[in-house]
């Protein structure tokens, strides 16, 4: 199947491509998934720092660490449920504690890896990943922000975790978008409540906020694409002005995006909130209509939990 | 025998008296595993590696990684006694705030090139290494220790097929077979034999020594550098606790307790093996 020019991996690609020519300490790791994740093309522009393990994911990360230990920066890849529980040990050990520059991308996260079903759907990667010291989480919400990212990403001394939407994302920001590392984007503002949301779920959360101005409720939107170092004074600032919050996130409601919400609230600011997500259970096969409908992460079902919200007020 | 041979086997003593010393004093340890080691690493840091000690991160120096992390005392003896940092430093073995943890941790210790001690992490990351080697068309070579009981360990098995594969021919590892795990003798709870035919079939260029003669391990490196488009296996025959009478030889010397009486007396013992050996080396000096 040809990857559209539009998706988030060929965005991914074709910008790494471009940082490695003028950066020669970039290379490619992956774990038998380059044609998943698009980076085949970096593969054919350089095929001397392309590493293929194979499907051997702990060793994949084995590998980026002797090559970051050695002066590299290494990107490696699988699907995020491969990219973290798999080789879980070697992230903590190999890369987290011995403090190794290793960029780790995990493709397809939660309800978007669709045909692929439960095994491969990770409801609990960011909550992995973020209980690691001196890991950096993040989640790009649309191709302009991904782009604007990768240079920062490269430029970051110390491992980052990518959980990345790899086709067409909706687009969420125009070309005048300006990346601002581990700070929220005020998407949409409003008092009456604030929904934090995070990846695929910002677009669901535009629309509920849409749908809840026609009953005059006026909804603050942020997207969070760094879940750790979480961005606390946009959350705190929002719990102050606007006194009830919803999280909307494609993972685990344990853990996730509204877990690290909630510990901010909690010893800052603590106001009523709701959490939008999987509802701790496990995935299963489906498009992502039907999953989204299902787990209850659609408007609906966003705008229910900010009407609960407010009434907690 | 060479004199070569004596120094380096004199260099192996003493880094066995260190470690000994270090563990005993803190009073327990990873005696078995670090004690079945110190003959290859006299053999590397004071004869093979390409290595400065005023200069630890130097461009193109030869690489050490011990995946067997808890071995790490063993390499703090070695990098102590090659200059690294004063000796007095390994009295802090494992004591609050010390540079020198029980498993390697190149953020803490000067001259540790890769954290390790989750087994089988280390070997991968050697390949990462290797691979850099080979991107840069650098010369340098890495070298790397693997346990027995390790080599249990799936991972070692997924980097052993990329090296293969990659034909990384400036990787040279060993395995110090020792034949003791924590809960007993390999063989029993899960035999990694025939190793020497496995590494083979892993494409691997294999030879298999006894890992405590100086002169097979000298002659072994020797041999995998002259090998080209494969990574090498020194498949060491070793005694677990060896030049320790308290735990020479014993299952349970993994991680033991070690009074005050055992590790003078055997510092004691290798101190006079010592000076037989200054004596031996002084006669092949006039010969």
């Amino acid at each position: 199947m040809a990857i559209e020019s539009n998706e988030m991996r060929a965005v991914y690609t074709n910008t790494l491509i471009e940082l490695a020519k003028a950066d020669e300490r970039i290379v490619l790791v992956d774990a038998d998934l380059m044609r998943a994740s698009g980076t085949l093309p970096f593969k054919d522009v350089f095929p001397e720092r392309t590493v293929d393990v194979g499907v051997a994911e702990a060793n994949m990360i084995g590998v980026a660490a002797g090559l970051a230990a050695s002066g590299k920066i290494p990107f490696t890849h699988s699907f995020t449920a491969f990219a973290t529980r798999r080789c879980f040990d070697q992230v903590t050990i190999s890369v987290a504690y011995a403090k190794l520059n290793v960029k780790m991308m995990g493709s397809d996260p939660g309800v978007s890896a669709e045909m692929n079903g439960g095994t491969h759907m990770s409801m609990e990667d960011v909550g992995l990943m973020r209980g690691l010291p001196g890991m950096t989480v993040f989640e790009p919400v649309d191709s302009v922000q991904l782009a604007q990212a990768l240079p920062e990403i490269v430029k970051h001394q110390g491992p980052v975790y990518i959980r990345m939407f790899r086709k067409k994302a909706e687009s969420i920001f125009g070309p005048d978008y300006k990346f601002n590392w581990a700070k929220g984007d005020l998407l949409e503002e409003g008092d009456d409540v604030t929904i934090i949301a995070t990846g695929i779920m910002v677009k669901e959360s535009l629309e509920a906020a849409r749908l809840l101005k026609e009953e005059g409720i006026r909804a603050r939107v942020i997207n969070i694409h760094t879940v750790k170092p979480i961005d606390q004074e946009i959350i705190i600032q929002a719990a102050k002005e606007t006194g009830a919050i919803v999280t909307a996130e494609n993972h685990n409601i344990i853990n996730g995006l509204g877990s690290a919400v909630a510990e901010v609230l909690a010893e800052n600011y603590p106001v009523a909130m709701e959490r939008i997500g999987v509802q701790d259970h496990f995935g299963e096969v489906g498009r992502m209509p039907f999953l989204m409908e299902k787990f209850h992460m659609l408007p609906i079902d966003i705008i229910a939990a900010v009407k609960a919200a407010i009434a907690r007020k | 025998m060479s004199k070569l041979v004596k120094e380096l086997e004199i260099k192996a003593n003493i880094l066995r008296s260190l470690t000994i010393e270090m563990i005993g004093k803190l009073g327990v340890g990873h005696v078995g595993g670090c004690l079945s080691i110190c003959d290859p690493l006299a053999v590397l840091y004071f004869h093979e590696m390409n290595i400065d000690p005023s200069n630890p991160k130097m461009t193109d120096r030869d690489r050490f990684i011990l995946s067997k992390g808890h071995g790490g005392p063993a390499v703090y003896s070695a990098l102590a006694e090659k200059g690294y940092f004063d000796k007095s430093q390994l009295e802090t073995l494992n004591r609050s705030n010390t540079h020198l943890p029980s498993h390697c941790d190149m953020n803490l210790t000067t001259g540790i090139d890769m954290t390790a001690g989750s087994l089988g992490q280390g070997f991968s990351a050697a390949m990462g290494f290797a691979i850099a080697g080979q991107m840069d068309k650098a010369d340098y070579y890495v070298y790397t220790i693997i346990g027995d009981g390790e080599s249990q360990e799936g991972q070692v098995w997924e980097a052993a097929m990329l090296a293969g594969t990659k034909k990384l021919d400036h990787l040279i590892a060993f395995t110090d077979f020792n034949n003791a795990q924590i809960d007993g003798s390999s063989d029993e709870i899960n035999s990694i034999r025939p190793l020497d035919a496995k590494w083979e079939a892993f494409g691997w260029h294999v030879q298999t020594i006894d890992g405590h003669d100086i002169q097979a391990i000298l002659s072994a490196i020797k041999a995998a550098k002259e090998v080209e488009g494969k990574p090498s296996m020194i498949i060491m025959n070793t005694i677990k606790g060896k030049g320790a009478y308290f735990a020479e030889g014993l299952v349970t010397s993994h991680n033991m307790p070690v009074s005050e009486e055992n590790w003078t007396q055997a510092c004691a013992e290798l101190a006079a093996q010592r000076k037989v050996l200054e004596v031996e080396l002084a006669e092949s000096e006039v010969n």
